[in-house]
């Protein structure tokens, strides 16, 4: 069948673009930088019970604030935990913030837009009214009201992540399919009597994905700073985790004296960031810059 | 015919980024007459028009004359040359939809152009402007004046454009293709006007089109280009006469009303026009 | 942020899509409350409450019917002004919610000032120079007011421009001492401390606004830029762009009696838009700042889970962002006169 070969057909070429994408973002350095930078945290998150030098629970209280040096890189917190572990460590919980907001936000934006966007009529008002609806706060504002509902914790700090950022995914995605959905092989596909469903899964679907999966990227660094300022808020993880906007919190109390506890988990929240920024700005580049901007 | 007011020899001008020159070679001069040049899409007959007003920041130009009365134009600076643009040489664009800033009044589009060239108050330059807008006969110009340009017809918009770019009384005129954007049936009765005012007011014009019927018809001399080089110079009443193929072809490519009902002949491009140089 | 405006089919339709977004959000503010999983009799009632107590306060929070007629409830509640009362200070929220707000706007409308007057500046000169050198750190400089997190870049000016330097001021709207010398009439600390002729405390708000602002200023100008050097370049590749220079104006007015003009209107959008989310900065910067404003309001609400609270103030920034959208709306059309 036409449908099959085609999406078939996409994977390959797919990759192939993805490559090139990489090779386009290795040119520029600002790209290049926050390619670095994700290496470097997936690195540390992967190997953090290698590269950290000390137990990032081990309280020592005798080793209190100490400033950095002496067998600590970055100096110790309030209970002489060694904040250079605790980074380390904490990088964990970026990725898996960043991981579980993907994986929750990209079907649900996609298959709410792709679906939109394909059949159109009421069910498309319907979802789009309420996209409205969630666009119409910024995005810490509404994951506040929700993990304030659902008690302060890292998971519902994740949810409430995800629960505010699918509408963005789904408005670029109906975007997409409403370009496609007029398309000679959609309506060859309905011609030999696929359902709707069927369509919007095997054909419309896998031509959303490219310019979603970046748009993903995008938000990631959105996605970070909303978990931190949560963390910082003490709506997010909880205290004893080594989460980057949590340490921030409890160290803002010494930050007069001790600045090194405030200092380097913001440089960490603020170099992730950038850099998925700077990633985002070079695959806009790197792609059509008007698709990019749209939302 | 005294001594012309353009006089351009050997012009080269090359877009930055392009391995090879836009326009290549190209010596003309202009009195106050009317002189056309045609060709097709890309002989780089705008780039000459734009390159004359020094408009293409990216472009490198160089010439071994290109002569503006007394001026130099190209060892003027940027800031002596603002005091010819507009003042001393102008130019009509294309397609007035594109060419008129769609957010300010029509009028003040125009009265700019007196209001940068003349020390006046802002009431004389509208008074001007008005009086202009009469000129390019438009009807009720107090109204227009107050008008945005998407309220008023193309034929119209151009007419605006022509009270613009004639406002300062300027000598030399440049027309880029000032009818094509237009619908047929006002484009003779734009030329008119832009023909009339030109007789009247000694200015040079420079006709910029691919029609050669207009060109015929408008101009005392026509200039066709080809890939960036002028192929062949002629009086327009002897175009018929042309010598060179191209020219030849293009004559050959019009349609006419009464003629055979055979397909038309196909322009053909030989390699070695690339290279000749015009006499 | 969303620069894409409600869909504009005439005022009554737009007026109709309003409603329903309005609608929407408050079906949206009920569903959170009621998501809370703690027990918001209990709340009230207290741990050692007997049956009969807990039994009438169920009944008369309404909690007995169905969930739509408890919408309905809520619906009439919103609609004549009764948000309920906070857990914490036992005032009506909406009172303590018009009592902080004038805090929260002076910080923003310093902050906006601040982010546009940057912003709209850079993004003009990032336009004109595309590709060149101003283009480059104009964009490094947003990317990093994007990417910075906002509560922290606050701390550290903190420590460095206050404790170490002793520049500005440090937390709160003035120094302690000045507290209480003004009459609140207003609200707005910066005009009522020149109402009571009280210069001192005037320039201790200012110093103590100046950091605070400046900083969501910054992070707002990040946006602000993006969006003018994106609608300049719009604007200088069209062909009156051509004409402007060929009737003699030089690049400089080009650039701003004619690209400029042109996208104002748009640059009012972004700027109105980017005045809504400055909310989201505020919510983090009051509370290193200790600046007694709406934000600070809503987080220490949030912490102690009154819930009253917390969706008003949800709700109340819905209502300013859909306000903020109709303006624009409205601004385009008396703007644009391409669509009068």
């Amino acid at each position: 069948m036409s449908v099959t070969t085609a999406s078939k057909l996409r994977v390959p070429a797919s990759l192939n673009a993805l490559r090139n994408i990489v090779v386009f973002l290795m040119k520029s350095p600002t790209s290049l930088f926050g390619l670095v930078v994700l290496a470097l945290l997936i690195l540390a998150a992967v190997f953090a019970p290698l590269i950290a030098t000390h137990d990032p629970y081990a309280q020592d209280l005798a080793n209190t604030l100490q400033a950095p040096g002496n067998g600590h890189f970055f100096g110790t917190d309030e209970l002489g935990r060694d904040i250079f572990s605790r980074l380390i460590w904490g990088a964990r919980i970026t990725l898996t913030i960043i991981f579980l907001v993907s994986i929750v936000v990209g079907p649900i934006g996609l298959a709410v837009g792709a679906a939109s966007g394909y059949l159109g009529g009421r069910f498309d008002t319907v979802m789009m009214r309420i996209t409205d609806i969630f666009l119409s706060f910024p995005s810490l504002i509404l994951s506040l009201a929700f993990v304030a509902a659902l008690g302060p914790s890292l998971n519902n700090a994740i949810i409430a992540i995800a629960l505010t950022s699918w509408p963005p995914i789904a408005r670029l995605a109906r975007a997409e399919a409403m370009t496609f959905r007029n398309a000679d092989y959609i309506a060859a596909a309905r011609l030999q009597g696929a359902s709707p469903a069927r369509i919007i899964v095997k054909s419309i679907v896998p031509m959303c994905l490219p310019s979603v999966l970046i748009r993903l990227t995008l938000n990631m660094a959105t996605v970070i700073l909303t978990a931190a300022g949560l963390g910082f808020l003490g709506l997010g993880a909880q205290p004893p985790l080594p989460e980057w906007g949590a340490m921030i919190a409890t160290g803002r109390r010494y930050m007069l004296d001790s600045w090194w506890l405030v200092t380097f988990p913001g440089v960490a929240i603020l170099c992730v960031s950038l850099a998925f920024n700077l990633l985002g700005d070079g695959l806009r580049d790197a792609l059509d810059p008007k698709q990019m901007n749209r939302r | 015919m005294n001594r012309p007011i353009l006089d351009v020899k050997n012009l080269h001008i090359r877009y930055g980024g392009a391995s090879t020159d836009a326009v290549r070679g190209v010596s003309f001069t202009l009195g106050r007459e009317r002189l056309g040049i045609v060709g097709e899409s890309g002989s780089g007959k705008s780039t000459v028009g734009r390159a004359l007003l020094r408009l293409l920041p990216s472009a490198r130009i160089s010439a071994d004359t290109m002569r503006f009365e007394d001026i130099d134009l190209l060892s003027l600076t940027e800031k002596q040359m603002l005091a010819v643009r507009g003042r001393r040489m102008s130019m009509i664009l294309q397609d007035p939809k594109f060419s008129l800033n769609p957010i300010r009044k029509v009028g003040d589009q125009v009265a700019e152009t007196y209001l940068r060239h003349f020390k006046c108050s802002r009431q004389e330059a509208r008074d001007k402007a008005i009086a202009m807008l009469g000129a390019v006969k438009i009807n009720d110009p107090d109204r227009v004046f107050e008008q945005y340009p998407h309220e008023i017809s193309g034929g119209m918009g151009q007419r605006v454009m022509i009270a613009m770019m004639l406002l300062a009384d300027p000598d030399v005129v440049i027309a880029d293709e000032p009818t094509s954007a237009l619908d047929v049936t006002v484009r003779l009765q734009v030329l008119n006007i832009l023909d009339n005012l030109v007789r009247d007011r000694g200015i040079g014009l420079i006709m910029i089109s691919h029609d050669l019927n207009l060109v015929r018809n408008f101009c005392d001399r026509v200039l066709i280009m080809y890939a960036g080089r002028v192929v062949e110079t002629l009086a327009a009443r002897d175009l018929d006469k042309a010598q060179h193929p191209y020219t030849r072809g293009l004559l050959a490519a019009q349609p006419r009303i009464g003629g055979a009902r055979a397909p038309l002949a196909v322009l053909d491009r030989r390699p070695e026009w690339l290279e000749e140089v015009s006499r | 942020m969303s620069t894409r405006r409600l869909s504009m089919h005439g005022a009554a339709g737009q007026i109709g899509t309003i409603l329903v977004t309005l609608l929407g959000l408050l079906v949206l503010t009920f569903i959170i409350g009621r998501m809370m999983p703690a027990d918001p009799v209990r709340a009230i009632v207290g741990e050692d409450a007997t049956r009969e107590t807990y039994e009438q306060v169920f009944r008369s929070l309404g909690l007995d019917r169905p969930v739509w007629e408890q919408f309905i409830y809520y619906l009439g509640d919103v609609l004549t002004g009764n948000f309920g009362t906070s857990i914490r200070t036992g005032q009506p929220v909406i009172q303590d919610i018009l009592h902080v707000m004038p805090a929260t706007i002076e910080l923003a409308t310093f902050a906006i000032l601040i982010g546009a007057g940057i912003g709209v500046p850079m993004g003009v000169i990032a336009a004109v120079n595309k590709d060149r050198w101003p283009d480059h750190v104009v964009r490094v400089l947003s990317l990093f007011g994007h990417s910075m997190p906002i509560f922290w870049t606050g701390m550290i000016a903190l420590i460095v421009l206050y404790a170490k330097l002793g520049l500005v001021g440090g937390s709160g709207r003035m120094d302690q001492f000045y507290i209480g010398l003004v009459p609140e009439t207003t609200g707005f600390l910066l005009i009522d401390s020149l109402l009571s002729g009280d210069l001192d405390v005037f320039w201790s708000a200012v110093n103590h606004l100046i950091l605070p602002a400046s900083l969501l200023g910054y992070s707002s100008s990040a946006y602000i830029t993006r969006m003018t050097r994106s609608f300049m370049l719009d604007q200088l590749g069209q062909e009156y762009i051509t004409t402007a220079r060929v009737k003699g104006l030089s690049k400089h007015q080009t650039i701003w009696r004619h690209a400029f003009i042109n996208i104002r209107v748009q640059l009012v959008t972004i700027v109105a838009l980017a005045y809504g989310s400055l909310l989201e900065g505020a919510v983090l910067i009051e509370t290193v700042f200790a600046w007694p404003g709406f934000g600070q309001y809503l987080t220490s609400n949030l912490i102690i889970g009154d819930m009253n609270a917390v969706m008003t103030c949800v709700l109340i920034v819905g209502v300013i962002f859909i306000a903020l959208n109709l303006l624009s709306d409205v601004l385009y059309r008396l703007f644009d006169p391409r669509t009068r």
